[in-house]
C-alpha cells in the first residue's frame, strides 16, 4: 500500500532520467533557467509580496479579534469563514472586471492583491484562534505596566506568536507560488508571467518538449521540497488547524 | 497595585475602542473592497451583456436574467454540472479511503515511519500545476509511463487523455494523488486523538483488528471523518488548475466541470455576462455545502466541549 502511494511521488522524482540521458537532462535546465528564469523571479516576487501584505493586515486583526473584545467581531469570523468557499474562478472573474477599470491587469501589485485574497482569510483565522490561547495575565500584565495596545501588541502578542505567524507566512507564500488561477486570469503575458502560467504555456504548445518541462516542473518544486524538509512541523500545523480549529 | 490596576483600566477601555476597531480596519477594509465589491459587481455582471467591448466603452446593457437562461440552456450546461459531480465523487471516495487506510497504518509506530509519512506531503505541497503537467507527462499515449507499464502487464496502450471516455477518469486519478495527503494529515490527527487504553481494551475482550476498528475506531473517528469530507467536498467542487492542465477541460468537454466552463466562458469566449453567471451558480452550490460544513463543526466542537 505505501508503495503503491508513493510510487507516483517516485516517478515524479526521476521523470528525465527514465527517458533521457544525463546530458540531455542538464540541457533541459539549462533550456528552462534560460526560459523560465525570469518566471521564478517574478514568482519569487509575488510569493514574497503575498506574504507582506497577508501578515501587515492578518496579525492586527487576529490580535483584535481574540484579545480585545470588538462588537461585531464574531460576524467578521463567521464572513472570513464564508468568504473562503468561494470558489477562486469566482473571485477571478469578479476582480478580472474590476482590475479591469483600474488598471490593475498585468501588474505586479494586482497579483498580489489577489493572492491575499485568499491568504488573508485562512491567515486570520490561524492566527486568531493562536492569539486567543496566548494568556490574558501576559497582556494585562503588560498594559498595568503602562503599554498601550500597540505597545502590547509588538512587543509581547507578535514575538509570543512567532510560530503562528511563520506558519501563516509559509502558507501564504505557499499558495502565492502555486497560484495559477489568478496568474492565468490576471495576467496577460505581456510584460511578465509567474512560473506556473510558464509551465501551462510550456505543456500547452503541443510540440511537448517533456524534457524542459520536466526540468521547469523540478526547478518550480524546489520551495515545496524545501519547506518539506525545513518546515514540516508548521506545514502540518496549518493544514490541522486551518481544518480543524474555528 | 490593587488600587492602581482599575485606574489605567477604565482609561484605555473607552479610548481602547478605537484602537481595537483601528487594528480591526485593515482587515475590514480589505474584505469590504476585495470581497464585497467584486462579487457585487459579479452579481451586476452576471445581468449584463459584458463582452470585451465593454471594457472599453463602460457600457455592458442591462440583460435582466438572459445570461441565466443562456447557460441552462446551454446543453454544456448539464455536461459541466454531470462532470463537476463525478469529479467530486470520485476524487472524494477515493481521497478519503485511501487517506484512511493510510492513516490507519502509520497510526502504528515503526521506524521510518514519520519520513515515509512526511514524504506523503509532498503531492500536496507540490504547485498544482506542477503536478498536472508530470502527471499529464505520465498519462502520454506514446511516451508515458502509465502506458509503459500497461504495455508491460499485456494490456494494450490507453489513450488517457485523447478519449472521451479515459479524460475524466484520468483527472479524477490525478486529483485523487493530490487529495490523498490532506486526508491522510488530518485523519491521522484524528486517529491520534483516540486513547490507545481503548483499543488495548478491545483486544484484551478478543476483538480482532477489523472488530476493533470496526467499533472503536470508525464510531470515534466520526467528527473528524465528518470534517474532512465536508471540506474535501468544498475544495473539491472548485478545484480548477489540475483539470486546466491537464486536459484543459477537453477532449470534445469531456472534463468540463463548471470551473472550467466559466473560465471558458469568460477568458476564452469573452461572456463575461455568461462567465458570472455560472460562477454564481457555482457559489451557490460551493455555500450551500459550506454552511453544512460549518454545522457539522459546530456540533463536532460542541461534542468535543461536552
Amino acid at each position: 500500500m505505501v508503495n503503491a502511494s508513493l510510487q507516483p511521488s517516485g516517478a515524479l522524482l526521476r521523470p528525465d532520467p527514465a527517458f533521457f540521458p544525463v546530458g540531455g537532462t542538464l540541457e533541459g535546465y539549462r533550456k528552462a533557467l534560460a526560459t523560465q528564469g525570469p518566471n521564478l523571479v517574478s514568482s519569487v516576487v509575488i510569493a514574497l509580496g503575498t506574504v507582506v501584505v497577508s501578515l501587515v493586515i492578518a496579525a492586527p486583526a487576529s490580535y483584535a479579534l481574540a484579545q480585545l473584545k470588538v462588537r461585531g467581531g464574531t460576524v467578521l469570523v463567521f464572513v472570513l469563514l464564508i468568504v473562503q468557499l468561494i470558489p477562486g474562478i469566482v473571485m477571478a472573474n469578479a476582480l478580472y472586471t474590476v482590475f479591469g477599470n483600474l488598471g490593475l491587469i498585468d501588474s505586479y501589485a494586482g497579483l498580489v492583491l489577489a493572492d491575499a485574497t485568499a491568504t488573508i482569510p485562512f491567515a486570520v483565522l490561524l492566527l486568531r484562534a493562536f492569539m486567543i490561547s496566548v494568556p490574558r495575565e501576559l497582556t494585562e500584565a503588560s498594559r498595568v505596566d503602562g503599554a498601550g495596545y500597540w505597545r502590547t501588541f509588538f512587543s509581547i502578542i507578535l514575538p509570543v506568536s512567532r510560530n503562528a505567524l511563520v506558519t501563516a507566512g509559509l502558507f501564504a507564500f505557499l499558495f502565492a507560488w502555486a497560484d495559477f488561477l489568478f496568474a492565468v486570469t490576471l495576467t496577460t503575458g505581456q510584460s511578465f508571467e509567474p512560473i506556473t502560467v510558464g509551465i501551462y504555456r510550456f505543456v500547452g504548445n503541443q510540440s511537448a518538449d517533456w524534457n524542459g518541462i520536466m526540468a521547469t516542473a523540478v526547478l518550480a518544486a524546489i520551495p515545496a521540497a524545501v519547506l518539506l524538509v525545513v518546515a514540516q512541523r508548521y506545514v502540518v500545523a496549518g493544514l490541522t488547524s486551518g481544518a480543524v480549529k474555528d | 497595585m490593587t488600587l492602581a490596576a482599575p485606574v489605567p483600566r477604565r482609561g484605555p477601555r473607552r479610548d481602547g475602542r478605537f484602537t481595537a476597531w483601528a487594528f480591526l480596519l485593515p482587515a475590514v477594509a480589505y474584505v469590504v473592497v476585495f470581497f464585497g465589491y467584486p462579487l457585487a459587481a459579479n452579481v451586476v455582471t452576471s445581468t449584463q451583456d459584458y463582452t470585451v467591448k465593454s471594457f472599453y466603452t463602460g457600457e455592458a446593457p442591462f440583460v435582466g436574467l438572459a445570461n441565466y437562461a443562456a447557460v441552462l440552456a446551454n446543453p454544456l450546461f448539464s455536461t459541466a454540472v454531470l462532470n463537476t459531480v463525478l469529479f467530486t465523487a470520485g476524487s472524494l471516495v477515493f481521497q478519503f479511503g485511501i487517506g484512511l487506510a493510510l492513516a490507519v497504518f502509520f497510526a502504528g509506530r515503526f521506524p521510518g515511519g514519520a519520513l515515509l509519512r512526511s514524504l506523503l506531503l509532498l503531492p500536496w505541497l507540490l504547485p498544482l500545476v506542477v503536478s498536472g503537467a508530470v502527471w499529464r507527462w505520465m498519462f502520454d499515449q506514446d511516451h508515458g509511463v502509465l502506458n509503459a507499464a500497461s504495455r508491460l502487464i499485456g494490456v494494450g496502450a490507453v489513450p488517457w487523455l485523447s478519449s472521451t471516455a479515459w479524460a475524466l477518469p484520468a483527472v479524477i486519478l490525478t486529483n485523487i494523488w493530490i487529495g490523498i495527503p490532506f486526508n491522510l494529515v488530518i485523519l491521522h490527527g484524528g486517529l491520534r486523538a483516540i486513547p490507545a487504553s481503548l483499543h488495548e481494551a478491545a483486544a484484551l475482550d478478543g476483538a480482532g483488528a477489523w472488530q476493533r476498528f470496526r467499533h472503536v475506531t470508525w464510531p470515534l473517528l466520526r467528527p473528524v471523518t465528518g470534517i474532512v469530507l465536508m471540506l474535501g467536498l468544498v475544495y473539491t467542487i472548485k478545484v480548477f488548475d489540475v483539470i486546466m492542465v491537464v486536459t484543459g477541460g477537453g477532449p470534445a468537454n469531456a472534463t468540463q466541470t463548471l470551473t472550467t466552463w466559466s473560465y471558458r466562458l469568460s477568458f476564452h469566449d469573452f461572456a463575461f455576462g455568461q462567465g458570472a453567471a455560472v460562477g454564481n451558480v457555482l457559489i451557490l452550490a460551493a455555500t450551500a455545502f459550506g454552511l453544512l460544513y460549518l454545522r457539522s463543526a459546530k456540533a463536532t466542537l460542541a461534542e468535543a466541549a461536552a
